[in-house]
């Protein structure tokens, strides 16, 4: 079966099992080289293996909820729209959301995801009790911050190639309502835009959608949005009646690959510029609902296909606070230069973060799309090495072309992962094309 | 939390009956499972609770001992208000035609064993003059072919009780559904190289199911390409469609 990550580049041919219980998820893995696989939601190759792919969306049971708690319990490839369906009404929330909500647990903790929280809350592993996992042999070890504690930090962030996550505890926050308050803070360039990061570390949620597109003085023009879950008597009188119910949206979707003309540096500008202008007459506060708010793209399913059957990639990197304004104005120097704007370009402060493998640090994180071509391709060589020459490092769970020596040029803790792969048969079990083409 | 009528999940195990079982779940219905073994479902009720938060039972029901199907639903207590069977197995057509014992479990299992247990429901559905009865059977009913005539000839025979039952019980307030589903990615089909355009998954399938029960329809296929899929099948003349291998 060909696979492909969201991006749909690259696209492999894979063997693919689906099993229901943990006996079939270990015979599985007598034939070695596996990975786990959730929603497909990774952008390149992390969760695709030729010889053995473990499509784990067969585990997709809830287990428990401790209402006193919010401590979820369920299995790896339950999806959290599915979580957020079944507690938001209860008034609990994911402490901590990727992009979309079609990932699942297992996913999300396997990339260690961050949402636009970060800066406060941390990634997803933060949030979670324990999770069992499937070793090389096919016994399944309970692991914790305080049992099995190496194997579960390893798994915070480890991409699969620590085992097989089969089922997670997870804790939700407590809501008291589906809205959302935003502020839209216009930007004029990427000094601005830092500023209202540095001064907003109070803000729960925050992120910035960048013109990547602009340049001189208007270089990194933003409009930065923050957010705040909405107490319930802030709404009017209308929703505070009811405040967990939004009403249901019609879902677009693209049904087939846009021609690779559909997107070209034109019509990105123009969408890019259409966009800003219009942000900016919608500065100031309003009440947006949590789906619009944490997942403008869902509503449009299979919005991956507008870059053409080509595909597309995303770079992201993360770089450290200190030499954070100088990278990020050489990446997006860069990426105005070479004219291959981003559809989407996304800036976001990262607080500190203490983790094994996993992907933030303290700083600020920029992440671009690109389709397919031999100039992007170039671009994103270029913007590695501006990212390893201010100490930045790559979010694996984007990547789908960077090449082995880069990884190690910008992640000392390779070595230690390497250690940790080589015990207990880890390295010969499990492999995804990502971890063979990075020598994971 | 709700008043909704409850619906009784018969094959309570398959993933078309748990799929239809959280369809009917997240619109607030409690939820009846019944199958062999059904304590082993405890996983699977828990799930649909917590999702959903209504209720689940769980009760054993074999579709095969017919001879118990009055006194399951006795023991159910009230009687639902809507029923789903979604009791079947597909079986090995060449192992079949080979040997006659596994052809005749395949028969029953999705014939004499499905219509028993509609039978004993109609007839209680019908003294109460309410409700809602759902057949899964089969395109495969449709025609027989030589790859699959004997899980088809057994659909087609529930085909043809279901359609007699909406006749019996049209002016009786009970409403029977035939359910089509075509290909749909179950455990069941697991392995075989369905097309995808034809494949349904069993999310799909629940929702076509409680809109049929909502609207009041008849005979539904899942994907509308299988209407005229089957249209064009049935009509092909015998003499042409025997040197077919389709």
């Amino acid at each position: 079966m060909k696979l492909s990550g969201w991006g749909q580049f690259p696209r492999i041919d894979c063997h693919v099992t689906a099993p229901r219980t943990d006996a079939e998820v270990a015979a599985a893995l007598t034939k070695g080289h596996a990975i786990a696989r959730g929603n497909g939601r990774a952008y390149g190759d992390s969760a695709a293996s030729a010889q053995n792919t473990v499509d784990m969306r067969g585990f997709n049971r809830m287990i428990a909820f401790d209402d006193a708690t919010g401590q979820v319990v369920a299995e790896a490839g339950v999806l959290l729209g599915d979580v957020i369906n079944a507690f938001l009404p209860r008034g609990w929330f994911p402490p901590v959301t990727p992009g979309t909500k079609f990932v699942t647990i297992g996913g999300m903790i396997a990339a260690d995801v961050h949402g636009k929280n970060h800066h406060k809350h941390g990634t997803f592993g933060a949030f979670v009790d324990w999770i069992d996992v499937m070793g090389a042999d096919g016994t399944v070890q309970r692991c914790s911050p305080t049992e099995n504690a190496d194997l579960f930090a390893w798994t915070m962030g480890g991409m699969g190639l620590t085992g097989i996550i089969l089922r997670a505890a997870f804790r939700l926050s407590k809501v008291e309502s589906a809205w959302i308050k935003q502020t839209m803070i216009p930007a004029a360039n990427l000094d601005a835009a830092m500023d209202v990061f540095e001064a907003s570390g109070e803000a729960t949620y925050s992120v910035a959608w960048i013109d990547c597109l602009s340049a001189g003085d208007a270089l990194g023009r933003s409009l930065v949005m923050l957010g705040e879950h909405a107490p319930r008597d802030t709404l009017d009188l209308e929703k505070r009646r009811r405040p967990f119910d939004i009403a249901a949206k019609s879902k677009r979707s693209i049904p087939f690959n846009a021609p690779s003309f559909a997107l070209n540096s034109l019509t990105v500008r123009a969408f890019n510029a259409a966009y800003f202008y219009n942000g900016q007459r919608k500065a100031g506060d309003s009440f947006v609902d949590w789906d619009s708010y944490f997942y403008p793209l869902d509503a449009i399913l299979g919005w991956n296909r507008i870059y053409g059957r080509k595909g597309f990639m995303q770079f992201q990197c993360a770089l450290p606070l200190d030499s954070s304004k100088k990278g990020l104005e050489a990446l997006l120097r860069a990426t105005s230069v070479a004219g291959q704007g981003s559809f989407l370009a996304v800036l976001k402060r990262f607080g500190a973060q203490d983790s094994r493998f996993s992907f933030p640090m303290e700083g600020y994180t920029l992440a671009l799309d690109f389709p397919v071509n031999p100039e992007t391709l170039a671009l994103m060589k270029q913007l590695d090495q501006i990212t390893l020459d201010h100490g930045g490092r790559f979010y694996l769970a984007k990547d789908a072309r960077m090449t082995p020596e880069t990884l190690r040029s910008a992640d000392p803790r390779v070595d230690e992962f390497l250690n940790m792969r080589a015990a207990a048969g880890r390295a010969a079990t499990f492999s995804s094309a990502q971890s063979e083409r990075l020598k994971l | 939390m709700s008043n909704k009528g409850s619906v009784l999940i018969l094959g309570g195990r398959s993933d078309i009956g748990l799929a239809v079982a959280h369809q009917f779940a997240a619109s607030g219905h409690p939820i009846l499972l019944a199958a062999r073994n059904s304590q082993s479902l405890e996983a699977e009720k828990k799930d649909i609770e917590l999702r959903h938060g209504v209720n689940v039972s769980l009760h054993d029901f074999d579709a095969l001992d017919t001879a118990s199907h009055g006194a399951f639903v006795d023991g159910l207590g009230d009687l639902p208000e809507i029923a789903v069977c979604a009791v079947g197995v597909l079986g090995d057509q060449f192992e079949n035609e080979q040997n006659t014992e596994t052809a005749i479990e395949v028969m029953r299992a999705n014939y004499e064993g499905p219509a028993s247990i509609m039978g004993v429901l109609a007839n209680r559905f019908e003294e109460r003059g309410s409700g809602a009865l759902v057949g899964i059977s089969s395109v495969a009913g449709d025609r027989g072919r030589a790859s699959n005539y004997i899980y088809g000839s057994a659909k087609a025979g529930f085909t043809a009780f279901l359609s007699g039952l909406r006749n019996r019980l049209a002016k009786r307030g009970v409403h029977v559904v035939t359910v089509k589903p075509g290909f749909v990615a179950t455990k069941m089909v697991e392995g075989l190289d369905l097309p995808e355009k034809l494949t349904a998954d069993p999310k799909e399938l629940g929702e076509k199911i409680e809109a049929a029960v909502t609207r009041g329809k008849n005979v539904i296929y899942v994907k509308p390409i299988w209407a005229i899929v089957m249209m064009i099948i049935r009509n092909i003349p015998e003499m042409i469609f025997k040197k077919t291998s389709i």
